[in-house]
């Protein structure tokens, strides 16, 4: 609950700081100000609190493991920021503030209760980023990002309204503990308004999560939005959006799981199919992480098709492995963009020669994307697997591993390219703040892939 | 505040279900058949607020406040959406000089 509170005032403190041109502080403040939110957070870890709020919010493990995940992506992807946004404009405290309002509608996305929360967070985190994907303002990229971005968003916003109405018109109750008890009092009499509700709901959270077919809008929005905001939405939002899947279904919708379950598991094999073929096509480094974070949307379905007790440990280990990989994937991309002014696969041509660092980091993080022994991605992947299979998803398991085997071709692409192909570049030059953030997530990937008891038995 | 309710249940509950489900549609259509960016904003209007009067009808047939505070929340974030929205409008105006979304064909594949 701290944690919520401080997150939302924290951005105020931002734009106050900017109001008097302390340019130095804004970084400090903001690091200092999310390792406290952090700190509340853990430190309530254990206690299973009842709904706070009169029954809107409810900070249990499972709220407060994505929360820490979640903070520490922000603190990660903001410190990449540094020198970032002062290249865009002199405004820089409202960047900060921005990505903080971002991150408190993402705590809430993590922690409700109540189908009003859920749309609450969902609308502070998706407003706050229409503004981020434009934030270059004469970048017609950027602009056309926001403005596919904020339309898709609103579209998708109002499915997932009218799903929760016809739901609250079933039922006669926006409580999740409400609804799942009036699923149980009436197992043969549900209101055929119930299902259409549910399955608007499924439309607009996956238009959230971008899962196929309703994932037109990432590769778009991804692309033409400014790298490191682009980090955010695949690694922060994602995980919040699955969050909140998982906790909507796995508390709520879990009785009548048969309904469901059919449909999820074609937009699961679908997202898994399109994410991954078309990703093999893409000539763009930066468009083929979008298509993978497409199929990776996929993956971390895995755990909602397949509901049972350790769903929320898969999702945590593979958001996590996902979220740090990725994380190193646009950092690098950041740099090497600085220098060769393209997002394709051939600015990376002999980038081992002069920066081995930033090689070797990135080998890391594509082995991890691509779920290779003895990384993190490797644990995510073999988690939501067992799971699958514990619930007899034999043919979806097949599938699944079909497609990673094809994730491995686009993945090693840049490997390749970084090792093997003759180009002689300039060296990158790579600021301190860089050298940690890499550093530490690849260093992440390979003990979380080493001792993966550290994230799996949490929640 | 009791003859507005009974007001509103002259009307039986599946009509005004319809009528909602229609506004809805009619919103959806919009949404994926006009080509200029604020008719498509106009069109998600138009689905948010068939929510907003199918969550009022709900609410006062269960005699339950709750949904018609939802409906609060609702216009309160539309409002917010609007504000941003719009300024995304105006910025894509200024550089492109049109609204046509089909000029904004600049990422593709």
């Amino acid at each position: 609950m701290n944690t919520l509170i401080i997150i939302s005032v924290l951005p105020i403190i931002i734009l106050y700081l900017g109001l008097y041109k302390a340019k130095k502080a804004l970084l400090p403040v903001t690091i200092i100000g999310l390792l406290t939110a952090l700190g509340f957070a853990c430190a309530q870890w254990g206690n299973e609190p009842a709904p706070t709020f009169s029954g809107m919010l409810q900070f249990n493990n499972f709220s407060i493991a994505f929360s820490a995940l979640t903070i520490v992506s922000t603190i990660l992807i903001l410190l990449l920021s540094k020198d970032y946004f002062e290249r865009i404009s002199d405004h820089v405290a409202e960047y900060y503030a921005v990505i903080l309002f971002s991150l408190a509608g993402v705590i809430v996305m993590l922690s409700y209760h109540n189908l009003t929360m859920l749309f609450i967070g969902i609308e502070i985190m998706s407003v706050s980023l229409y503004i981020l994907a434009g934030i270059k303002k004469n970048d017609f990229a950027s602009n056309e990002a926001a403005l596919k971005y904020f339309l898709m968003g609103a579209f998708s916003t109002g499915f997932l309204l009218f799903g929760i109405a016809l739901i609250y018109g079933a039922s006669g109750s926006f409580d999740l503990t409400d609804i799942r008890n009036w699923i149980l009092m009436n197992p043969r009499h549900i209101d055929p308004l119930f299902y259409t509700g549910i399955l608007l709901m499924i439309v607009g959270l996956c238009f959230k999560i971008g899962a196929a077919p309703f994932h037109f809008w990432t590769p778009d929005v991804y692309e033409g939005s400014p790298t490191l905001i682009t980090a955010f939405m695949s690694t922060v939002v994602k995980t919040a959006g699955i969050a909140a899947f998982l906790r909507l279904f796995s508390t709520c919708f879990n009785p009548i799981s048969s309904f469901w379950v059919p449909t999820l598991l074609i937009i699961t094999m679908l997202t898994l199919f399109i994410g991954n073929i078309t990703a093999l096509y893409q000539q763009s480094f930066k468009r083929m992480l979008a298509f993978s974070s497409i199929s990776h949307a996929g993956y971390l379905l895995f755990a909602i098709v397949a509901l049972n007790s350790s769903s929320a440990n898969a999702v945590l280990t593979y958001a996590t492995a996902y979220s740090i990989a990725s994380i190193i994937a646009f950092g690098v991309l950041i740099l090497v963009r600085q220098q060769a002014g393209t997002d394709n696969f051939t600015a990376f041509d002999g980038l081992a020669k002069k920066n081995p660092f930033l090689a070797f980091t990135l080998t890391v993080a594509m082995l991890s994307l691509a779920g290779i022994p003895l990384t993190a991605g490797f644990i995510g992947k073999f988690f939501m697997f067992s799971g699958a299979l514990s619930q007899y998803q034999v043919a979806l398991v097949i599938i699944a591993v079909i497609n990673a085997i094809i994730s491995i071709y686009y993945y090693f692409r840049v490997i390749v390219a970084m090792y093997f192909n003759a180009a002689e570049p300039a060296e990158v030059a790579v600021p301190p703040y860089y050298t940690f953030v890499l550093g530490f997530s690849a260093l992440a990937t390979i003990v979380i892939g080493v001792y993966p008891v550290l994230v799996s038995g949490l929640i | 505040m009791e003859s507005l309710l009974n007001g509103i249940k002259v009307v039986p509950l599946n009509h005004y279900i319809i009528l909602c489900a229609i506004i809805f549609s009619i919103g959806v259509i919009g949404v994926l058949t006009r080509r200029n960016a604020i008719v498509i904003f106009m069109s998600v209007e138009l689905m948010l607020n068939s929510v907003n009067l199918l969550l009022t009808v709900f609410s006062a047939y269960r005699g339950d406040a709750t949904g018609q505070v939802f409906v609060f929340f609702i216009m309160a974030l539309a409002a917010a959406e609007v504000a941003v929205g719009l300024a995304i409008i105006v910025m894509v105006y200024r550089n492109t000089n049109s609204l046509d979304i089909n000029v904004l064909n600049r990422l593709k594949w």
